[in-house]
């Protein structure tokens, strides 16, 4: 039955991490703004394309 | 000019408005002004035209010239110190108030600045309140190059005088997030550490070790529930008690301390395993009860005052040159220039010959005044039409506009209004009835088994704690505010739903409240216009900037465009223009009179308050168009439903004239007042509420920005909900005016609801007393009752609320 103790302690400690984890992503702003980041997801992110294009844009220039 | 037919199809590329000026073609794409073009063309060459695959003509239409010298203010050391939010050498961080965010285009674009400037290193956009954060290196580039480039793309920040002088606003959500986390934390690890107790295991197995252990953690997870979680109700129960008052957080306060108090003793006594399950729920449920109080509209502004309105910087006229300058530095005797559209800063005196300025953001009234060279021009009027040169002949501090809120009863009015709701009243009764009893009980208890006495005393204050009592009201209102939303209905926060339901008078603003001042009714009078005629009409109309002109322009959007030989415009006075033969003379009265040289008399005289413009062709009178604010739609519908159970009156700062056309509906003259100062209409709402009365205020304008706040509920009307609206208890959309009455209905049924939610709780706690004093309140009993109590509480609210609105026949869904 001892192991109970260390098993008890371990997933205290797990849920722990879990609270720090919800500190920081409230502290890092994940909780300020609900909206703009369901829109931000719908948006193909061409931005390595675009350089890739000007580079051979240049080229060909 | 020549291809008129085709204008009436073709919309802009770039903003999707009409090419009414003619449509300029490049890239095989059309595009309704230079402006809009630039701004394509900019996106297009540096392959940011995804831009116009998310949203259809994402774009806002650039029809004011670019005058790049505006923003030469940012240069200036003091300016950028109070913008940025913080600089080192390699970065820096400014938010911009944007309010032309709309879409999902705009949050890519003003994402994606980087590849139009170097410099900028990152951008985020907070879509609901409509700003943009952005990184930037200083040394590649600045605040003017970044807000120039802004405004190109359509995208002109709003920095105003405020936002300069008042510090940045702390984020007071992050920290009750931060709260409740940590108390969802020990709610749940305690009572998994219960279960044993809740199923009478430690009994059976008499493992003495584990009761110690269960109970250092069980305390170890209460402290910061105590000490962090639950600090801001101890220090509002703390405030209340040293100011002799007893609001709603003292009865909770006891509550928690009972709690906490007979936990501890409990388990370190080792009587008991204690209450710190339902301790920490308790908690949490509050928690809970706050965030949805604490919901916030972020994209509208409610106590805005005058300083949100007057520009930042302003063009000055020096040895022959223009500088911009800070409004704040101007001098007296400063010879400033106002373009189109511009706001006046400060009260001056005309210099220009002429000039038509738009007093709407003060009166309300949307047409127009005319001011001659030398007279007095005062602050936040707009400049319509032609730019105007003006010497300035007072500070911005002394203004007109301003002198209005620096004066006594404005400050006055200002001073928060204070909310005492529904809970706080009870509180006291509430507070004291449950001393009383566990009091009594205990004495009682003293009688039959003493050493049961203290138990049964903390049990009844345990019991008693009105948690349901405390969440009933943040939730039926934080529900009621979110249907009211839904329907157009904007309120400032919770608190002050039960001011609407309370209401027994109604005072309307006229102009732009009751009237649509943007739609004003158009109508010809006179001789019958030929096609050919009308068609000369618009063609004149469209080349003219004059607001009336462009109404008419847009009056006639059915008829085609023709070419002018000739075009001549005196500003604020009329026009006149030819084509093959024929001579259109359009202006005012005065003017037509002139130019055409035909007697006065050919005219009919002006017999109505509305403006008109008089059309002559080929010498010959033709008749003319007339301009009238329209009532808005549904608005005598209101009024006369609203007569039957409130006193309603009218306020207008017009004089009496149109006052006949209301008389009907208002039941006679004795309950308008017209030609009412700003000044004036604040101390009428005063003295109503002194007689008693609960007034709400409904106005639009800066001149009812002090009768809204002197009113139990200001309601300011406002047809575009990301622009203008005086400081105010609640925005309404313009055109949901019509349903007013069943928005106050609607806060009168919220009141009746949170009563019936409030009969709930207490049934709960009735239960939970009879098991309190009989000496049968188990930590089982109270792990159940208390969350119980809670989540009906919060259920009955939401669904009563929302229940209750279908059959009002509000919208309950987005």
């Amino acid at each position: 039955m001892g192991v109970i103790f260390f098993l008890i302690v371990f997933s205290l400690f797990v849920a722990l991490v879990f609270l720090g984890a919800f500190f920081w992503a409230v502290k890092s702003g994940q909780f300020d703004d609900s909206y703009t980041p369901s829109v931000r997801m719908l948006f193909d992110d061409k931005k390595s394309s675009h350089n890739n294009k000007t580079l051979t844009n240049k080229r060909d220039a | 000019m020549n291809k008129a037919a085709t204008l009436q199809e073709t919309t802009c590329y770039h903003c999707g408005e009409p090419c009414l000026s003619g449509e300029i073609e490049a890239h095989d794409k059309s595009f309704c002004c230079e402006g809009c073009k630039n701004v394509y063309s900019l996106l297009n060459s540096n392959d940011l035209c995804s831009y116009y695959e998310l949203d259809e003509n994402p774009g806002r239409t650039i029809a004011v010239g670019l005058e790049r010298k505006r923003f030469d203010y940012l240069t200036d050391q003091d300016v950028q110190h109070k913008l940025i939010d913080f600089k080192s050498e390699k970065t820096a961080s400014v938010t911009f108030f944007i309010p032309n965010i709309h879409c999902t285009s705009c949050v890519w674009l003003l994402e994606n600045l980087q590849k139009l400037d170097e410099g900028i290193l990152q951008g985020t956009v907070n879509f609901l309140k409509r700003t943009l954060t952005l990184l930037y290196n200083p040394s590649t580039t600045d605040l003017r190059n970044i807000v120039e480039l802004l405004t190109t793309i359509g995208y002109e920040p709003d920095l105003k005088l405020d936002k300069l002088n008042s510090a940045k606003p702390s984020s007071i959500q992050r920290g009750l997030w931060l709260k409740l986390g940590v108390a969802g934390f020990s709610f749940g690890n305690i009572m998994l550490f219960s279960f044993p107790e809740y199923l009478n295991m430690s009994e059976a197995d008499s493992v003495e070790t584990f009761k110690i252990f269960f109970g250092a953690l069980n305390i170890a997870l209460a402290l910061p529930v105590l000490i962090y979680s639950s600090s801001d109700y101890l220090k509002s129960a703390w405030a209340a008690i040293s100011q002799k008052g007893i609001n709603l957080d003292v009865p909770i306060t006891i509550g928690i301390l009972a709690l906490f108090g007979r936990s501890l003793y409990e388990i370190l006594s080792g009587t008991g395993a204690g209450y710190f399950d339902s301790f920490t729920g308790f908690i949490f449920f509050l928690l809970i009860g706050k965030v949805v109080q604490k919901k916030t509209f972020d994209r509208l502004s409610f106590d805005r005052d005058y300083k949100s309105y007057i520009p930042i910087s302003v063009m000055r006229l020096i040895n022959g040159g223009e500088e911009s300058v800070p409004v704040s530095k101007l001098e007296i005797g400063d010879r400033i220039i106002i373009r189109n559209q511009e706001l006046i800063p400060v009260d001056s005196v005309l210099e220009s010959e002429m000039a038509l300025i738009d007093y709407s953001f003060i009166t309300g009234e949307s047409v127009p005044v005319k001011a001659t060279k030398g007279s007095p021009v005062f602050a936040g009027g707009k400049i319509a039409g032609q730019y105007a040169e003006m010497l300035v002949t007072k500070k911005v501090e002394q203004s007109y506009l301003t002198s209005l809120w620096e004066n006594e009863s404005f400050s006055d009015a200002h001073s928060e209004k204070k909310i005492t709701g529904f809970a706080d009243r009870i509180s006291p009764y509430f507070t004291y009835t449950v001393l009383v009893i566990a009091v009594l009980s205990c004495i009682i208890w003293l009688q039959i088994d003493p050493s049961k006495a203290f138990t049964i005393f903390t049990a009844v204050l345990i019991v008693a704690c009105p948690c349901a009592l405390a969440l009933s009201t943040p939730f039926t209102l934080g529900s009621s505010v979110n249907i009211l939303s839904m329907n157009g209905l904007y309120i400032r926060n919770t608190d002050i739903v039960e001011g609407l339901s309370k209401v027994d008078t109604i005072v309307f603003d006229k102009t732009g409240t009751i009237t649509e001042s943007e739609q004003a009714l158009l109508r010809f009078k006179g001789k019958d216009l030929s096609k050919d005629e009308l068609d000369l009409v618009k063609s004149v109309c469209r080349a003219s900037i004059h607001p009336l002109s462009k109404k008419i322009f847009s009056h006639l959007a059915s008829h085609q465009l023709v070419e002018l030989t000739s075009y001549q415009e005196i500003p604020g006075k009329g026009i006149t223009a030819r084509r093959n033969g024929q001579t259109l003379v359009l202006g005012s009265r005065g003017f037509v009179i002139e130019q055409s040289l035909l007697q006065p008399e050919s005219l009919p005289k002006k017999d109505s308050i509305g403006s008109q413009v008089h059309i002559v062709i080929n010498d010959e009178y033709k008749g003319f168009f007339e301009f009238q604010n329209q009532p808005r739609e549904g608005i005598a519908e209101l009024i006369h439903r609203f007569k039957k159970t409130y006193r309603t009156y009218l306020l207008s700062g017009d004089n009496e004239k149109e006052g006949q056309k209301f008389a009907g509906l208002f039941g006679g003259w004795t309950n308008m007042y017209f030609d009412q100062s700003p000044q004036q209409k604040l101390s009428f709402i005063e003295n109503l509420t002194s007689q008693g009365n609960h007034v709400v205020m409904v106005g639009d304008g800066l001149n009812d920005a002090g009768a809204l706040q002197k009113s139990n509920f200001g309601i300011a009307l406002s047809d575009d909900m990301s622009s203008f609206s005086p400081a105010c208890d609640a925005i309404l959309d313009g055109n949901e005016l019509k349903n007013l009455d069943q928005f106050i209905q609607f806060g009168k049924v919220s009141m009746n609801i949170i009563l019936a939610s409030f009969g709930l709780s207490l049934l709960y706690n009735l239960t939970g007393l009879g098991f309190a004093v009989t000496g049968h309140l188990s930590p089982l009993v109270a792990a159940i009752i208390m969350p119980l109590s809670s989540i009906s509480v919060m259920v009955f609210t939401s669904l009563a609320t929302r229940i209750k609105a279908k059959k009002m026949g509000l919208r309950i869904w987005v």
